[in-house]
């Protein structure tokens, strides 16, 4: 009797904590008042060639871990589209999104890609985050033959033909950040990053571009997500002596990693810390105090200088709130529907394999600066830029590139990432 | 036991049972291709929760790592559809994660067959070598269940560690063919789909045999007194490790075909919140009935699908809600309530109340 009581008392604690769990996230306020119907009402509804609207999917995780994230991509996916509604639509009919919550689970990711397109039948998927969940979705798309818009910088060596990259690629991030750390900050790397994907093929490119470039590895380190323990790992970081710190770390160990650092002594004025996976939502919630002074390589800053940004940041808080702030992969986001809005329009059709025709060479003038789709990649041209944390929590742009870079997602252009290539 | 005689009562379940095995055989007729596909993920987890009721329900032992014996089954038989995908080159995540040539461990999944037999045979030596440690050692309730806790964070770092491996966090995904056949195919996939009701209808009979055989009488007797089952003679450890190791093989069954239907694998899907799942669906669909527990992973899968399409703001509360109202009201699950209402108590069901509450 006693051991019932004790498995019930679990069970009914485990359902508490998923009925919390869902109380966490429910963020996702949308202004363009989205349809999510179930299947078999849509299938009714159509979408296809004579309705007057078009059906968009909308991909992202509104719970789990990754929630916190996306919810904002989600949101400014949204805001896009309800901009380009209320101008008229696209082809003159007006965009309808369908969301589906990815659930921070990569086998849901796919399953609800393949939801999307062959029951709902948009006409183009926006969403993703984490490359697991684009790795999960790509096969499904391949085989329908849908097209995703996939918003977030990630570790290249991937060109699929369903989908189209608006985040950056490596050689518009991470090696132009390490050919400017090496410049101007040290020759001596700590590499730290978390136990998954996108780091340890970041740090693998790293490794091979510092023998090129005279660099020197002087520690390489992972820790799992969510640790919180970085104690020992500063000792070695002291004990190794590194001019820069290239951060790959993901989510809250950033907090306890950026806290421990200091509470250890060591400023931006002692070693540099560039992070890749630091942007001002992140700032908000690591703490500006314990960040000031480190850098951070993306291709959009909420204070970049651009007219079009003045708008996009102006209509992004009107919608969703004044504390709310602007980052890159939002950027990456907006711009997607923009971008999938400009290459229906010029094909006349939501066909997948015309749009993608149209798509070739598209230029459009995002909050970022201008960019253009590569025709050969799928990816889009992008200006890199390095900041630096300021005491608002915002990034001073210490340096960009003169004009956009061409992605280059297999490292094609560079000698010494021949090796990176072999598996492909 | 031995002279069944053909009360309505049962006329009426195995007509019941009839009509499910037709309808499931029958659904490609009248579902489309992604429903299908759903529906055959559904089934896959259905053999899992009949693994799990055979441990928890019949025995007493509650597992909250059966997410690792679901995932070394997907991943054998991912291992075999990624070589399989990658030809003779090599599989593109080991590439970028510095390996040259294929581990020596990776060769032998080039053959079907091997994948097939290890996706099965992994997890039930493992759990045969767990139980063996556990069992023996007269490590049970809680705190064997905690045992498999810690099974599980070991299992998935491991896995998220060895990148070069087993792909990270990405897990392995990325199949084109299977035998040769392409699976983005409806033919393939219609295939597949019933290879798992055979494969469920075969899982199912397989536990009910057991659960109704002397070995199934023991069992019982272990979950109830299992003291009292040693001294009458029987080594509870011995039948422990067998049935945990069988429930661990069916859970490597359903991870294979859950590969095959659903195109990915990832140590997530093995990790903490997937196993307490699996006994939830269990504990939902009702413990210590077989057919409770295969319903209760079905529906409450498909639900979690519904909700989350329907509310994809707000599904995880009515998930939650459904949870703590089945655990306060119908502590036997959803096929208590159903049973309560449809047939009134006989003989045979009073012994089973009295057994339950005692566990």
């Amino acid at each position: 009797m006693k051991r019932t009581r004790l498995y019930h008392a679990l069970l009914l604690i485990i359902a508490i904590s998923l009925v919390i769990a869902g109380c966490g996230n429910n963020g996702g306020n949308s202004p363009a008042a989205p349809v999510s119907t179930n299947g078999e009402t849509t299938a009714a509804a159509g979408g296809g060639e004579d309705s007057d609207e078009i059906k968009v999917g909308i991909l992202h995780s509104l719970s789990g871990t990754m929630a916190i994230s996306e919810v904002s991509v989600h949101d400014a996916e949204l805001m896009a589209i309800e901009e380009i509604n209320a101008a008229g639509g696209v082809l003159g009919k007006q965009l309808v999104p369908v969301i589906e919550d990815g659930a921070s689970d990569w086998p849901t990711f796919a399953e609800k890609a393949r939801k999307l397109i062959s029951e709902d039948q948009v006409a183009t998927v926006f969403g993703g985050w984490t490359s697991s969940s684009r790795k999960a979705m790509l096969p499904v798309f391949e085989e329908l033959n849908g097209l995703l818009w996939y918003p977030v910088q990630y570790e290249g060596l991937e060109a699929s033909p369903n989908i189209f990259y608006t985040g950056a690629t490596t050689n518009q991030q991470i090696v132009p950040a390490v050919s400017w750390l090496l410049e101007n900050r040290g020759k001596k790397f700590y590499l730290l990053g978390s136990d998954y994907v996108f780091p340890r093929t970041a740090n693998q490119i790293i490794k091979e571009q510092l023998k090129a470039e005279g660099g020197e590895m002087v520690g390489e380190e992972y820790t799992p997500l969510g640790h919180t323990d970085y104690s020992t790992i500063i000792a070695k970081i002291q004990a190794a002596q590194p001019e820069v710190i290239f951060n790959t770390l993901n989510g809250d160990s950033n907090v306890a990693f950026f806290k421990q650092l200091k509470d250890a002594g060591i400023t931006a004025q002692d070693i540099t810390t560039l992070s890749v996976s630091v942007a001002e939502e992140e700032i908000r919630g690591i703490g500006v105090d314990v960040l000031e002074g480190h850098l951070a390589a993306w291709n959009y800053y909420q204070t970049t200088d651009t007219e079009a940004n003045k708008t996009f940041v102006a209509n992004y808080k009107a919608a969703y709130g004044d504390e709310r702030v602007t980052a890159d992969p939002i950027e990456a986001g907006y711009i997607a529907v923009y971008l999938w809005a400009a290459a229906v329009e010029k094909a006349g059709t939501t066909d997948v394999d015309a749009v993608k025709e149209a798509a070739k060479g598209l230029e459009f003038d995002g909050p970022g600066g201008k960019v253009t789709i590569d025709g050969d990649n799928q990816h889009i041209y992008k200006t890199v830029r390095i900041g630096e944390v300021q005491a608002d929590g915002q990034f001073k742009e210490l340096w960009a590139t003169s004009e956009p870079v061409k992605p280059d997602p297999y490292l094609t252009g560079y000698e010494w990432a021949a090796s990176l290539n072999s598996g492909n | 036991m031995q002279l069944r005689t053909l009360t309505p009562q049962r006329i009426y379940i195995l007509i019941g049972y009839a009509v499910a095995s037709a309808a499931l055989f029958s659904a490609p007729l009248f579902m489309s291709d992604f429903r299908l596909n759903l529906l055959a993920k559904f089934l896959a987890f259905a053999i899992v929760a009949l693994g799990l009721d055979l441990i928890w329900g019949y025995t007493g032992i509650l597992s909250l790592g059966h997410g690792v014996f679901f995932g070394l089954g997907a991943y054998a038989m991912a291992m075999y559809l990624k070589l399989e995908a990658s030809g003779d080159r090599l599989p593109d995540f080991m590439g970028w994660s510095g390996l040259t040539q294929l581990p020596w461990f990776w060769k032998p999944f080039e053959s079907f067959a091997f994948a097939a037999a290890m996706g099965i045979a992994l997890p039930a030596v493992l759990a045969l070598v767990l139980g063996y440690f556990t069992f023996r050692n007269r490590i049970r309730g809680v705190y064997f269940t905690i045992l498999t806790q810690a099974l599980v964070i070991i299992t998935v770092t491991l896995f998220i560690g060895q990148q070069a491996f087993t792909g990270g966090t990405n897990g392995l995904t990325g199949f084109s063919s299977v035998l040769g056949v392409p699976l983005s195919s409806p033919d393939t996939k219609r295939m597949l789909y019933w290879i798992t009701v055979i494969a469920l209808l075969g899982a199912f009979v397989l536990c009910r045999y057991l659960v109704k055989s002397r070995f199934g009488k023991v069992l019982r007797a272990i979950r109830d007194g299992e003291n009292r089952a040693r001294f009458i003679g029987y080594n509870p450890a011995v039948y422990q490790m067998l049935v945990f190791s069988i429930s661990a093989g069916l859970a490597g069954l359903a991870g294979m075909l859950f590969v095959l239907h659903v195109g990915i694998i990832s140590p997530f899907m093995m990790a903490i919140v997937p196993s307490i799942e699996m006994v939830l669906w269990v504990a939902i669909g009702g413990r210590g009935t077989l057919i409770g527990a295969a319903l209760g992973a079905i529906l409450l899968n498909y639900a979690k699908s519904e909700f989350s399409t329907s509310y994809p703001d707000a599904w995880l509360f009515f998930l939650g809600a459904l949870f703590v109202i089945v655990v306060v009201f119908l502590p036997k699950g959803a096929v208590g309530l159903f049973g309560r209402l449809k047939f009134p108590k006989r003989k045979g069901q009073k012994h089973e109340q009295v057994s339950h509450s005692a566990v």
